[in-house]
């Protein structure tokens, strides 16, 4: 039986020859010419559209010889807040990453300008959605990002037909299905929604819109303010809030309004509405699909029942509440001309309607003129339930707590700033000035720089 | 015949001497076997601890230097005072019931009869061995806004439905609930531990000098505990008042931030709001309070060692 030492010399040659391959692997030339390229996307709620996106990226990456690996983030626990937190604090990580609304803007000094991408995209598909621009236009005007494709959402009502029309609310007079709405629907107001909300209460399923402190809560809010012309930080910066009229006709209006819905709207997180209309309790909430398509799953004799369409209208015009993802890329990157070509290659309209096709018309484009897929005409049942969702029309889309400049309007928003100024007036046993004042002091700390 | 060597080697073996001399010693030794731990503490613990105070030094966008500036904006907020307040009421609240109960329970235990004590000690620790993101979850569920459980089982008998998490003097009890019954175990165990380190001869002699429970209780057991229970209110204080999970699953500090603490809304400020300095100073604001409490009940706890 023969014994094999590993002797000194020996283990100096393996070692050398180790040495020399792995110094050299990578001046070999490989498929992937164009180099490599990380990205961090938001992990999407609808299964399967992550899976769309990923073969539209690596068709991609086949075709630039790039060697791409994505990382699908999830927005649970604040995940991708804290990894582009993390990244802008390290200057490393992924390439090519998906913001946060707020995000970019603030983070504008490490990111990289995306006026090429913008102005090509405005070229092919007409004007970005003016909230779209409000969150990605930086200092001189530059953009430092693009809305995303996947995960941007609107959140209008999301109703039961039945129980609206027991209480005398033709919702399909208003919205009929597949086509554009009525000169009816010129009566979808809040004082509608108001009266109609006190019928059904009364019937044992109130609406629920949520008045809690995040996403689905700050964002309808924020469009009910906006459609009675409140304002409680104008664009310049300054504190309006004292003089301005919408603010006290809305805190008004949800005096009334939360009188007639379940008194835990102010504990609610963006679970809980979708669990209330779910379960065949609730008549109304404001939200994207995502609350029909798991009723479908869940309870499909409520969701066939389910119909998406427009927001009430108020003194000063219908806003859809909007809620967008942005991509963005570092300008630590190392391969920001890859990123920006497969920016470019996600926005172009095949693409964008394969997406919307794989969230089952969950995401909205920030584009008006790609809102007419046939996706939208398609999912049922009820016949058109979602055909409305798109906003079209006079509804504006509209960011929460705009036109504030982006660094008080952030903190208004993740601070449940608005939700909170109902709250004080409603349970909080504050009059409507003095929660009017209370607000004016909590601005005042919201401007800091 | 270190005389007939040369000079240099002399010395050499003087030096190498030295070393096995020094690498001998006991404290060099216990000092090497703890300096992985000592290095792993100073950069997950010292090192972190000390960037959050540089974090704090800074202005909102983090360019400038702004001194003690941001804890002078703290001290202008009312929110901020609103915060201090919850967290005193959180931690001091959570921590009395938690020795309270701990105590209580301990004793039950203790007399328990040695075949069953173990059962119930294994029982009795399961709030405090589950992770309690996810025992948190599990009461957010027996709290939920419309589905609570607890409601379910009051329309049963008749009882009112509660808002657990919706008002806001509901939502600090609940808040603090839970606190309780995950710390709860952790006093009962140390206190299990130290209530069974007290002689039982102690107790005997209080008998013949008849003395009633209460009277054992005050001048035997409270007396021969006393370092085991500051030990504890002191441990269970600066981790209560560094709660994050508690509160931001339940309640986020909602409603109206009547739930904020120091933590939750640090991570509000810092992360969510993007003013990661002013985040570092609410959370650095916690420090010199529990610094301060620390040195007290250690130097009460060493002067009692020292009398002993």
């Amino acid at each position: 039986m023969s014994r094999r030492t590993f002797t000194r010399r020996r283990f100096i040659a393996t070692t050398a020859a180790a040495s020399a391959a792995a110094i050299g692997f990578p001046y070999i030339r490989t498929s992937h010419a164009a180099g490599s390229l990380s990205v961090g996307f938001w992990d999407h709620w609808v299964p399967g559209a992550n899976d769309v996106l990923t073969k539209i990226c690596q068709d991609w990456a086949k075709k630039e010889k790039v060697e791409l690996k994505i990382d699908y983030i999830t927005s649970q626990g604040n995940k991708i807040v804290l990894t582009a937190t993390a990244e802008a604090q390290a200057r490393a990580g992924h390439d090519f990453l998906t913001f946060q609304a707020w995000d970019p803007l603030d983070k504008q000094d490490l990111l990289e300008p995306m006026d090429d991408i913008v102005g090509h995209l405005t070229k092919v598909n007409g004007a970005m959605d003016p909230a779209a621009q409000y969150l990605t236009k930086g200092k001189g005007g530059h953009f430092v990002g693009v809305p995303a494709v996947t995960g941007t959402q609107v959140k209008p009502p999301c109703a039961r037909l039945d129980l609206f029309k027991k209480v005398g609310v033709d919702i399909l007079e208003m919205y009929p299905t597949l086509k554009a709405p009525t000169k009816a629907s010129e009566n979808w107001n809040w004082e509608t929604l108001l009266s109609a909300a006190e019928k059904l209460q009364k019937e044992g399923h109130p609406v629920g819109l949520g008045l809690g402190q995040t996403t689905d809560s700050v964002d309808w809010v924020g469009s009910m303010f906006a459609s009675f012309g409140a304002e409680m930080v104008n664009a310049k910066g300054d504190i309006t809030i004292k003089h301005s009229d919408g603010v006290k006709q809305g805190l008004e209006y949800m005096q009334k309004l939360v009188k007639v819905m379940p008194r835990d709207v102010f504990a609610w997180d963006d679970a809980s509405n979708n669990k209330y209309i779910i379960s065949g309790q609730g008549s109304m909430i404001m939200n994207p699909p995502s609350a029909y398509a798991v009723a479908k799953r869940d309870n499909p004799k409520v969701a066939e029942h389910l119909y998406t369409f427009e927001m009430p209208k108020g003194p000063q015009g219908r806003f859809a509440p909007y809620l967008p993802f942005i991509w963005g890329v570092w300008k630590f990157s190392k391969n920001k001309s890859a990123a920006k070509s497969l920016l470019q290659t996600i926005w172009q309209k095949e693409n964008v309607e394969k997406l919307v096709n794989g969230s089952i018309g969950y995401d909205i484009p920030s584009f008006a003129s790609q809102r007419s897929f046939k996706v939208w005409e398609q999912v049922e049942p009820p016949k058109g339930a979602v055909f409305h969702y798109p906003p079209k029309g006079d509804q504006k889309i509209w960011m929460a707590c705009s036109p504030a400049p982006v660094a008080i309007a952030n903190q208004m928003y993740v601070q449940g700033f608005m939700t909170k100024l109902i709250a004080q007036c409603t349970q909080g046993g504050m009059s409507i000035a003095q929660a009017i004042d209370w607000g004016a002091k909590e601005l005042e700390g919201y401007q800091r720089s | 015949m270190a005389a007939v060597l040369p000079r240099s080697r002399a010395t050499a073996a003087a030096r190498g001497g030295g070393l096995r001399r020094v690498m001998r010693r006991k404290s060099t030794l216990a000092f090497l076997m703890a300096l992985p731990l000592i290095v792993l503490i100073g950069a997950l613990v010292v090192y972190p601890a000390l960037y959050s105070v540089h974090l704090a030094t800074l202005n909102k966008s983090m360019e400038r230097f702004v001194g003690f500036g941001n804890f002078t904006f703290l001290f202008k907020r009312d929110l901020f005072w609103m915060v201090v307040k919850q967290s005193v009421i959180f931690a001091v609240t959570a921590v009395v019931f938690k020795a309270l109960i701990g105590f209580c329970v301990a004793h039950f235990v203790h007399n328990v009869p040695a075949k069953g004590q173990r059962k119930w000690r294994g029982m009795l620790l399961i709030p405090w061995v589950i992770p309690p993101a996810m025992s948190t979850l599990a009461w957010f569920w027996l709290f939920d806004p419309s589905y609570s459980a607890f409601n379910w089982l009051f329309a049963h008998v008749g009882l009112p439905s509660i808002t657990w998490l919706g008002d806001p003097y509901w939502a600090r009890f609940s808040v603090i609930l839970v606190n309780v019954w995950y710390g709860a175990p952790f006093f009962l165990i140390m206190y299990l531990a130290a209530l069974k380190s007290v002689p039982e001869q102690l107790y005997e002699a209080a008998a013949i000098d008849g003395a009633n429970w209460w009277q054992k209780i005050w001048y035997v057991t409270l007396p021969m505990m006393r370092n085991i229970i500051s030990i504890t209110v002191l441990f269970s204080l600066i981790v209560t008042f560094a709660n994050f999970d508690i509160v931001r699953i339940l309640t986020s500090g909602g409603p109206i931030d009547q739930t904020h603490i120091f933590a939750t809304w640090a991570f509000k400020l810092g992360i969510e709001g993007n003013d990661i300095p002013l985040g570092a100073s609410v959370s650095l604001f916690m420090f010199p309070i529990l610094a301060i409490a620390a040195i007290f009940i250690l130097r009460d706890i060493n002067r009692r060692g020292n009398e002993a």
